[in-house]
């Protein structure tokens, strides 16, 4: 499969079945949901749900805008090797909650597509009290950004 | 004279009692913040830098 492929299944290039009509161009809108840890989120998560989200002062449901100012980035490893990813291209901050039910995991979605989901990402078990939560994306990097397709 | 958010308001530091903690794991470096009057958490903030996609999350790369 070639390295350019995989970047443009990140920007909805190719489409092999059945699609939604896309009327602009541009990039979706992602947001990012923060869940309890007690909420069944995984791999089989498809859609944000506010089940099991946490709830507390200064906390919306569904969360926060992702910030995407980074495109994806796909790049050849060898011959046979390639890899396309995306990071967001800021933090995530929830400024001024108070979330005193402990939570561990973010669900990434696509709010411009139904908020079909993208990936959970857990951490460790947090609550916050009249403060702050920031989560720190990793390097985007082809080993350790936020969402990766390989060739090996 | 520095002022931290709290349940209570706005409050001086120095009236409070500051805990820090980190966390660093090869998923995750941490670092938490609380203040506490009287023995009751009045503040708490928390930092999570994620180093990479944990093991099973939706986002994992995908090899083909």
């Amino acid at each position: 499969m070639t390295t350019s492929f995989m970047g443009e299944l990140l920007t909805a290039t190719h489409n092999f079945g059945t699609a939604p009509i896309r009327a602009v161009s541009t990039a979706d809108t992602f947001r990012a949901a923060l869940y309890l840890v007690s909420a069944t989120i995984n791999a089989s998560t498809t859609v944000y749900s506010s089940t099991g989200e946490v709830t507390g002062t200064g906390y919306s449901a569904g969360g926060i805008v992702v910030t995407n100012a980074t495109p994806p980035t796909a790049t050849n490893a060898s011959a046979t090797a390639g890899v396309a990813f995306f990071t967001p291209s800021a933090s995530l901050t929830y400024t001024s909650v108070t979330l005193t039910t402990a939570f561990d995991a973010v669900l990434i979605y696509n709010a411009s597509q139904s908020n079909k989901a993208v990936s959970v990402h857990t951490f460790g078990s947090q609550t916050i009290t009249a403060g702050t939560f920031t989560l720190t994306m990793p390097a985007n990097t082809t080993t350790t950004a936020l969402l990766r397709l390989a060739t090996t | 004279m520095a002022l931290v958010t709290t349940t209570k308001g706005d409050m001086d530091e120095s009236l409070l009692v500051k805990q820090e903690g980190t966390v660093d794991n090869d998923n995750e470096l941490t670092t938490w913040v609380e203040y506490w009057l009287d023995g009751e958490l009045v503040h708490r903030s928390a930092h999570v830098t994620l180093k990479k996609m944990p093991s099973f999350a939706g986002g994992e790369a995908a090899s083909f």
